[in-house]
């Protein structure tokens, strides 16, 4: 052990914070431009799913994940507010302390009819049911198989536990199985897929991976946080459309995407998942969702599973827009649109911060992605829709597209 | 297979990747002198795996900084 400093001495001061110096210049010469801050906009007035007031300007919003539209739903609010009435406006402690209300089991019931599984356990966010769930169940000696392009906060519950991590190619399904393949026989098995991958909106092929996964004799866990709602005849994601949901052993889920407001989920057939709420770390060292939330969320789910028509009409706008954009002469993340997400591709940040601009005074909201958030370091205009996007609002933003494409110069 | 012929198979495995063609001793870095960026890395990872029929999780890569000690690893992981 080194000595002790004497009074009248000081050692070299480190500023913690150096470590973000060239992240803080990279911003400074984007903005000495000009340029508006693209992680700094403000919306002053909310109009409804599709329409907010930003910079003064009325803008359509074509990047909020808030695909079925479900935040200004009549029944949706009056749930809201008749549970702020009757509960308060939180339950200041922890599901297994005194943070269970009666709304937490009904959402909690909600989910188990909307994706017809025995078990559901309800998270503060989406984050943290990736981080909880992944970090409980796999621990050493455990091996995690996963896609490299999963989120952030997958890679974060892997990070947090104590499992093997061994990612493989993206949607690569050779390069999945070899390394299930090489995994020491008797450990245990985590593969880690989505419905939706989010940066360019594709989707996995699930049914062919989850069976190689299970002829490895690996327990499956799949995100399908972009696909709630919209995606399967009964809006329960990816794997319902490809008809492999029974053989998914974990479906994690969000309310702040198609359900419209904030949350995050696990469902789960497995007979001792109950066990989790004692010793899932961030299930259990968190205060509980607020009862308005819940009261929101148990609404708009169980308005979703007879959302049929909303759907349909959310798949035409997709069709349309990826058409649209394509045929307009810009690149686009998918050939052919398998989401609610289309994925613009920008040359470089410089081009994209700048096309971001432009569309904002054309007024139109999208959201601007770059790495380390976007696979293969590209720079993309991640376009979101809305089941209550009109069918002339999609035309209004394939012009809005068009010009500012013209005169940031990405079109020619 | 021992440490001096699994060195020669990963140099060969490097060659692809190392497009500046800086000279690889036990002592260069990945990151520092190769410039291998995580897209690289993952590529990287892959075919050395494929090439021993091993598996290096994140966690062992983690411990991993210089040609040497990749070597090392890989020698240990054939058993």
């Amino acid at each position: 052990m080194t000595d002790m400093l004497s009074e009248n001495e000081t050692a070299a001061h480190v500023d913690l914070f150096s470590k973000f110096d060239p992240l803080i210049e990279m911003r400074r010469n984007l903005l000495s431009t000009g340029q508006e801050d693209p992680f700094g906009l403000v919306m002053e007035r909310v109009v409804s799913p599709t329409v907010a007031v930003c910079n003064g300007r009325e803008t359509i919003l074509l990047g909020t994940y808030n695909y079925m539209g479900m935040t200004f739903d009549p029944d949706v609010i009056a749930a809201g507010k008749q549970a702020l009435d009757d509960f308060g406006s939180g339950t200041t402690g922890s599901r297994v302390l005194n943070g269970t209300y009666a709304g937490h089991k009904a959402v909690e019931q909600a989910l188990c009819d909307f994706y017809g599984m025995d078990h559901a356990m309800v998270f503060s966010t989406g984050y943290q049911a990736n981080l909880g769930i992944i970090s409980t169940i796999a621990g050493k000696g455990d091996y995690i198989v996963l896609d490299i392009d999963s989120h952030a906060s997958i890679w974060d519950g892997c990070k947090m536990g104590d499992a093997e991590v061994v990612p493989f190619k993206h949607n690569d399904i050779e390069a999945m199985e070899k390394r299930l393949r090489r995994i020491p026989e008797g450990a245990g098995k985590l593969v880690i897929l989505e419905g939706v991958y989010s940066m360019l909106g594709d989707i996995a092929p699930l049914k062919e991976m989850i069976a190689v996964a299970k002829k490895y004799g690996a327990m499956v866990l799949v995100d399908e946080a972009h696909s709630m709602g919209f995606i399967g005849p009964n809006g329960r994601g990816v794997a319902e459309d490809q008809d492999c949901l029974d053989d998914v052993d974990f479906v994690i889920g969000t309310f702040s995407k198609s359900v419209g407001t904030v949350g995050g989920f696990c469902v789960s057939n497995h007979p001792k998942f109950e066990i989790m709420r004692l010793v899932c770390r961030p299930y259990v060292f968190t205060a509980s969702l607020p009862p308005s939330v819940v009261a929101t969320a148990t609404t708009s789910i169980r308005k979703l599973m007879h959302a049929g028509d909303k759907r349909a009409h959310l798949w035409e706008n997709s069709k349309t827009l990826h058409k649209g954009l394509k045929d307009a002469g810009f690149q686009i993340g998918t050939d052919e649109p398998q989401s609610a997400i289309i994925a613009v591709i920008m040359p470089d940040l410089e081009k994209g911060a700048a096309m971001w601009e432009a569309l904002l005074h054309e007024g139109l909201y999208v959201n601007l992605a770059r790495p380390p958030a976007t696979p293969a370091n590209m720079t993309l205009l991640r376009c979101s829709l809305c089941a209550e996007h009109s069918a002339e609002q999609v035309q209004q933003i394939i012009g809005m597209f068009t010009r500012a494409g013209k005169a940031v110069g990405i079109l020619g | 297979m021992d440490r001096e012929e699994t060195s020669a198979r990963i140099a060969a495995l490097i060659e692809p990747f190392n497009k500046k063609d800086v000279a690889i001793t036990n002592e260069t870095r990945f990151t520092d002198d190769l410039e291998f960026d995580s897209l690289t890395v993952m590529d990287f990872v892959a075919a050395i795996e494929d090439e021993f029929d091993i598996i290096i999780s994140m966690n062992q890569q983690a411990e991993i900084e210089t040609y040497g000690q990749l070597v090392d690893a890989v020698v240990k992981l054939q058993g």
